[in-house]
């Protein structure tokens, strides 16, 4: 068969020809895909929230809300609870304050408010450097973890901001920024459970300014 | 006598025409995913089987496309590859898909798989094409996992994640962008003295 000369016409009908039969199977995968990506989702944050609050018994996918922040923000927070008593709540918590790009981590708190276990979820942070947060605060290794600590004293911050948590050796900004994270993730989870903190006031401010 | 002549198109993008210490394309994606062999091995592999299925697929269509809009119409074929991989890696490899994240659609514009269209697919038949597509894939992919055991090995004290080295004796350079080029520099200069021995 000889070559489709560039007439108008033929130009015409072979890129409609093309780019109709590409639309076509692009929207054949987005049908085929969009449920197991939804569900592989799904099970990735449960996966997490499993990880991050103590046992629990009914979905907090489902009974999932919002809570506003002193910033003008608001954080998805996941209550946990066991033969319907609240046993604590995971909190999606975000901040811009990271090296590079949002850092986003996944914060467990029982119901007394001490920490549970966290998750980060995404983050661009240095390779190597600042990526180390997901282990780093949860070695217990001096005074690096912040595993089982109550941020009903007060917020979180690093030694060297005169708090009590040593940071990621040559990754400050990262760490200030993790920190910065729990702590809204706190302030959100003690603000909207004010009735279960036993005399805890709302925590306005973050540590690091 | 045409046996031999595939068999050498097949080989010739392992080694002779190796996409990345030969011809130099694709440079983005081979910087940018190898900070561990398990990522630049995924990376190769995807964009293997873009390359052999657009280069098939191209040749196959190459006498109903006019000359005056082959571009435009290859790179929408190489796109309707690479959505919907991306669509799969995200619904059934999420971990992978998490590593690779925008790379993965950025293969559209790798100028390896336009490359090939172009210079290959274009003007050689459909079996030719897709032993093309998988020698100059295989190529990438070894070049790829390559690098990044290297880096990963000299940056990480790991290779697929597997520790040989203490991590403290870690060079953190080459897990970080200045140590894509510096390795992919030696690699090449290594490539090229045992080409020109051989």
């Amino acid at each position: 068969m000889k070559k489709l000369a560039s007439s108008f016409p033929n130009m015409f009908l072979s890129l409609l020809g093309v780019c109709a039969i590409s639309g076509l199977i692009v929207t054949g995968a987005n049908i085929y895909t969009s449920g197991p990506i939804a569900r592989s989702k799904a099970a990735a944050l449960e996966e997490a929230l499993r990880k991050v609050i103590p046992a629990f018994d009914n979905n907090p996918l489902q009974e999932m809300y919002r809570a506003g922040i002193a910033e003008g923000d608001s954080l998805s927070i996941y209550p946990a609870t066991k033969d319907g008593q609240p046993v604590g709540a995971a909190v999606e918590s975000i901040t811009r304050k990271g090296f590079s790009g949002e850092i986003k981590i996944l914060v467990g708190f029982d119901a007394e408010g001490r920490l549970v276990d966290y998750s980060v979820l995404q983050h661009a942070e240095t390779p190597g450097l600042g990526s180390k947060m997901d282990a780093w605060f949860r070695t217990d290794k001096n005074q690096q973890s912040v595993i089982g600590r109550s941020l009903a004293q007060g917020a979180l911050s690093l030694a060297k901001d005169g708090g009590d948590v040593d940071g990621i050796t040559a990754s400050t900004i990262t760490s200030r920024a993790f920190l910065d994270a729990l702590n809204r993730a706190y302030s959100a989870y003690a603000g909207a459970n004010i009735d279960s903190q036993t005399g805890a006031s709302k925590i306005n401010k973050t540590n690091n300014e | 006598m045409n046996k031999t002549a595939n068999i050498r198109i097949l080989l010739n993008g392992i080694i002779r025409e190796n996409p990345i210490f030969v011809l130099l394309l694709g440079m983005c994606p081979t910087l940018g995913t190898t900070s561990s062999a398990a990522n630049g091995m995924g990376m190769g592999l995807a964009t293997m089987f873009v390359l052999t299925c657009t280069n098939m697929v191209i040749s196959g269509l190459k006498n109903l496309i006019p000359d005056a809009v082959r571009i435009p119409a290859y790179v929408v074929i190489i796109a309707t590859f690479v959505t919907p991989l991306q669509m799969f890696i995200e619904a059934f490899l999420p971990e992978l898909n998490k590593s690779l994240g925008l790379f993965i659609p950025l293969i559209v514009v790798n100028c390896l798989v336009l490359g090939r269209a172009e210079a290959f697919a274009g003007k050689h038949g459909l079996l030719q094409s897709g032993l093309d597509g998988i020698g100059m894939g295989l190529g990438f992919t070894l070049a790829l996992t390559l690098l990044g055991a290297v880096r990963e090995l000299l940056g990480s004290g790991k290779i697929f994640a597997l520790t040989l080295l203490p991590e403290q004796y870690g060079a953190l350079v080459f897990v970080l962008a200045p140590g894509a080029f510096i390795a992919l520099g030696l690699l090449i200069a290594l490539i090229n003295k045992l080409r020109k021995a051989a």
